[in-house]
């Protein structure tokens, strides 16, 4: 019972996903393509909750759904021109990219097909965000502190970047 | 658990469902007598101008990018807020050193600056 619900759960969210991607990549407006980008972010996080990874799926809601995408906003807000009856927007390249995702694919399908899946003994984490608070304040906190330096080299190059007008 | 959100899912559901049925009624309801005045853009009573989508101004891009640095601060906190209680305050002084060095960061911001809106 559980199991079909959740299979019911995924296959929706599968749907979902492949359906706003495509719609991602053939919509004309691309501030609407990026709408439906949010909704495949969005989705994905489902699939990460029903993986038992609630805190992957935390960071992809905050990550992906609020700062990437304000991100994309803000690049499609700042280019010039964007609406232009002068400028077509379709794409213009549609063979070499078929060929590309088609290569992708079959590659990827012959990788599934030749892997041996072993499932793991253990027990999936029942808490996984607590497991991660832990190690990542005693054994890994000096990466821990680190990240926080990461960002802020980040923050200060980003600035000195953008102020260079 | 992934069962333990069959209630955000019953919830996302619903709000969903109510909000198409709003528009449903909305569009029973109301009376359909369009004019050019109706269906302007609405700009804050203001008369409207130009197209909606003009460039906007680079500096936004700034406030954007600060944003997203601390927006990946915040993932850091959820694991540290949950298990701040069992480690007690080892914990604190971890997440206070963090803290501090990005708290450095937007006070070289804001002395830089950055967060001043240049005409």
């Amino acid at each position: 019972m559980e199991s079909s619900v959740q299979s019911a759960v995924f296959y929706i969210l599968s749907a979902i996903i492949v359906g706003s991607a495509i719609l991602v990549v053939t919509l004309k407006n691309i501030f609407h393509s990026l709408l439906f980008l949010v909704l495949t972010f969005f989705s994905i996080a489902g699939i990460y909750v029903l993986l038992h990874a609630e805190f992957i799926a935390a960071v992809q809601v905050l990550i992906y759904v609020g700062a990437i995408t304000v991100l994309l906003i803000f690049a499609i807000m700042m280019t010039a021109q964007i609406y232009s009856p002068v400028l077509r927007q379709t794409n213009e390249q549609v063979i070499p990219g078929l060929i590309i995702v088609g290569v992708l694919l079959i590659t990827t399908l012959i990788v599934l097909g030749n892997t041996a899946w072993r499932v793991s003994e253990k027990l999936p984490e029942t808490q996984s965000i607590v497991t991660i608070g832990k190690s990542l304040l005693t054994t890994y906190v000096l990466p821990f502190e680190v990240v926080s330096v990461v960002l802020i080299t980040a923050l200060i190059s980003a600035i000195i970047i953008a102020r260079r007008d | 658990m992934p069962q333990d959100y069959a209630y955000p899912g019953l919830f996302l559901l619903v709000g969903i469902i109510f909000v198409l049925f709003v528009f449903f009624l909305a569009r029973l309801a109301s009376p359909k007598k369009p004019n050019p005045e109706k269906e302007r853009n609405y700009e804050c009573g203001e008369v409207p101008f130009g197209f909606a989508w003009v460039q906007y101004n680079v500096r936004y891009y700034i406030f954007c990018l600060i944003f997203v640095i601390f927006d990946v601060e915040v993932v850091f906190l959820f694991p540290w807020a949950v298990v701040y209680k069992s480690l007690g305050f080892f914990a604190f002084i971890e997440m206070l050193i963090f803290l501090a060095i990005l708290i450095f960061g937007l006070v070289y911001v804001w002395k830089k600056g950055a967060l001043k809106w240049v005409r």
